[in-house]
């Protein structure tokens, strides 16, 4: 392969947020305030409600700004510091803005047998993303590797935001991408 | 079932057997599919009366560790005056496994309805049902079934009139492998990183939030309300081989391979029938060559030695593999086994947690070995490094993942010993032609 597998998702050609102010999530009154408090109240502790905030957040303002950090640490009880240190365990929050379409595509071993590095070869051609972890230059797409999607009897699977497709092959990716809005 | 394909005569579809139904999702489609009767049954009950059932059946748990089921669930102190959990593990990433995905994506009621019975017979009033966060689809279908289970008064503070509580809630994952392991699992739900913890205590001594805890795999309770409906004799009567492993159990088979998909068989089952005849066999002009058949974790076997081996805990066991979660991956003779395994190094190199020295170091240098010989810059002392490595790795660390990263390796570098050492003398084999 000529490319590193693996990849995280770097940032670079950032189009969308982070220099504006950070606008917090949580605020007063708020559905999300709301939703974190039912959260909250099905575990014994407050923290336990940490990966569910980050979900939200992540949801509302498409990554995991140091801002949002702070605000989360700030509903929970926690410090900032312990919140990076939870982020950045978990490959899924992202640390940087990506591309408004995700792509993740599964190269563990049976989807390898597949040929599923050329499935990344095709994203890549396709986008325009330079290489796995590079937002496309229209802010488009982040394309990168993932392991093991749990979904190896359809391989190879790509994850594209929430949503998996299936049994993708290189012939397909144009079609793919061209369905995405 | 074999999804996505039909079933096949020969299988046993018990928890497939809804796969593909979008009807079995809803909750009327279940209750119509007798749905919640082994529930109603067991929440009046005596715990112990539940676990010794369970006992009787043989059910192990489907995890991959195959740990008796109603062993497990006696480890629990009931009546010691103290808050008990269940946690059902989700968080299926074992590479080759796909078969918990089904069952959450198409019989959503069945695993509420095995976690609402399992959360009673320990004398837990709350359940947790851990999912890995990619799972978005699944996740979808869980919550809409609970908030169904809920409104119907199934699950909740009355649990279908009993008087008794049973919480069920979903938590969602964030993308790490290692969150799979009993104890980083319940790290992770406290709102952690995803290390594992050192037992002792273990988790039905003090688990999740310092609480004796159980932990079934999302397969092994799914199981658990067919036991309740047809009996323990009707479960250990499911038994082709030892008497040790009973009941059905869902296989997903990946790879290059004519079907894949998930194929439901009752234990001691013929591998051979199972890969020729049910899977299809190999694809148009190529042979099967390797496997590893219990998820990445376990050791690799040759074809030869797989078409003897009858698919049950014990049946693996005798050809030096495991039956683990059942995630049968295949590579056939187009396939590159240095190839493959340099890529199997590399995803335990990345998804070890990195506590424990041995596990961080090994498994990256494993990996940079594996691949240096993929790229024809390897000598035959790597080879040797490589064994000494996995040594070094295996029973010393906090969880297994180190010692899974050299499980499949190191087997497969003696059984395959002759494609890495064509890697070394710089020729390149056939089979590493393919697709490189």
């Amino acid at each position: 392969m000529s490319h590193g597998p693996s990849a995280p998702a770097q940032g670079h050609g950032h189009t969308h947020g982070h220099h504006e102010a950070y606008e917090p999530v949580f605020t007063p009154g708020s559905a999300r305030l709301k939703e974190l408090q039912d959260v909250i109240a099905r575990y014994p502790e407050k923290m336990a409600a940490l990966l569910p905030a980050l979900w939200m957040v992540q949801q509302e303002r498409g990554w995991i700004s140091p801002e949002a950090m702070t605000e989360v640490a700030a509903q929970l009880g926690l410090t900032a510091a312990y919140v990076k240190g939870v982020v950045t365990f978990y490959t899924m929050y992202h640390q940087h803005p990506v591309g408004k379409h995700f792509i993740q595509v599964c190269t563990t071993s049976p989807c390898l047998c597949a040929g599923a590095d050329k499935v990344v070869d095709a994203f890549l051609e396709h986008t325009g993303c330079k290489e796995l972890g590079l937002t496309s230059p229209d802010g488009k797409y982040t394309v990168i590797e993932v392991e093991c999607l749990g979904a190896c009897g359809f391989a190879t699977p790509v994850q594209i935001n929430e949503d998996y497709v299936e049994n993708v092959t290189p012939e397909k990716v144009p079609e793919i991408l061209s369905s995405l809005k | 079932m074999g999804y996505p394909h039909k079933s096949h005569p020969r299988e046993t579809p018990i928890l497939s057997k809804h796969f593909g139904d979008p009807d079995a999702r809803t909750l009327e489609g279940w209750k119509a599919r007798g749905g919640y009767k082994a529930l109603q049954q067991a929440l009046h009950m005596e715990p112990t009366a539940i676990q010794d059932i369970l006992k009787a059946s043989g059910l192990r748990g489907r995890g991959g560790a195959g740990f008796p089921t109603g062993l497990k669930w006696s480890f629990m102190k009931l009546g010691d005056g103290k808050q008990h959990y269940l946690c059902c593990n989700a968080d299926e990433s074992e590479p080759g496994t796909f078969k918990d995905r089904e069952i959450m994506r198409w019989t959503p009621h069945a695993l509420i309805e095995g976690v609402a019975v399992g959360a009673h017979a320990i004398g837990a009033d709350t359940a947790y049902i851990y999912i890995r966060g990619e799972f978005t689809e699944p996740i979808r279908v869980m919550e809409q079934a609970l908030a169904e289970a809920r409104a119907a008064g199934i699950i909740g503070n009355n649990a279908m009139g009993s008087g008794k509580k049973v919480d069920v809630w979903v938590h969602k994952g964030a993308g790490a492998y290692i969150c799979g392991e009993e104890t980083a699992l319940m790290n992770s739900l406290e709102g952690k990183r995803g290390n594992p913890r050192i037992k002792p205590p273990f988790p039905a001594v003090s688990g999740l939030f310092g609480k004796p805890t159980t932990i079934n795999n999302v397969e092994t309770l799914a199981a658990v309300p067919h036991i309740l409906n047809n009996g323990a004799e009707w479960y250990k009567a499911m038994c082709l081989s030892s008497p040790k492993s009973t009941g059905s159990k869902l296989f997903s088979v990946c790879g290059n391979v004519q079907r894949p998909g998930n194929y439901e068989v009752v234990m001691g089952f013929s591998f051979k029938e199972f890969l020729y005849d049910l899977c299809g066999g190999p694809l148009p002009g190529r042979k099967f060559k390797a496997l590893i058949p219990g998820g990445s974790s376990v050791p690799t076997i040759t074809i030869e030695e797989a078409e003897q081996v009858k698919m049950d805990y014990e049946g693996f066991l005798e050809f030096g593999t495991m039956l683990g979660s059942g995630g049968v991956i295949i590579f056939d003779d187009a396939q590159s086994m240095p190839r493959q395994l340099a890529r199997l190094a590399r995803f335990y190199a990345h998804e070890s947690c990195a506590q424990c020295t041995q596990c961080r170091e090994g498994t990256a240098w494993m990996t940079k070995i594996l691949e240096r010989i993929v790229a024809g810059q390897g000598t035959f002392e790597d080879l040797d490094t490589i064994f000494e490595l996995s040594e070094s790795m295996t029973g010393k660390t906090i969880c297994v993942l180190s010692d899974s990263c050299g499980a499949p390796v190191v087997s497969g570098i003696k059984k395959f010993r002759g494609e890495f050492e064509a890697l070394i003398k710089g020729k390149r084999s056939s089979t590493v032609a393919v697709g490189a």
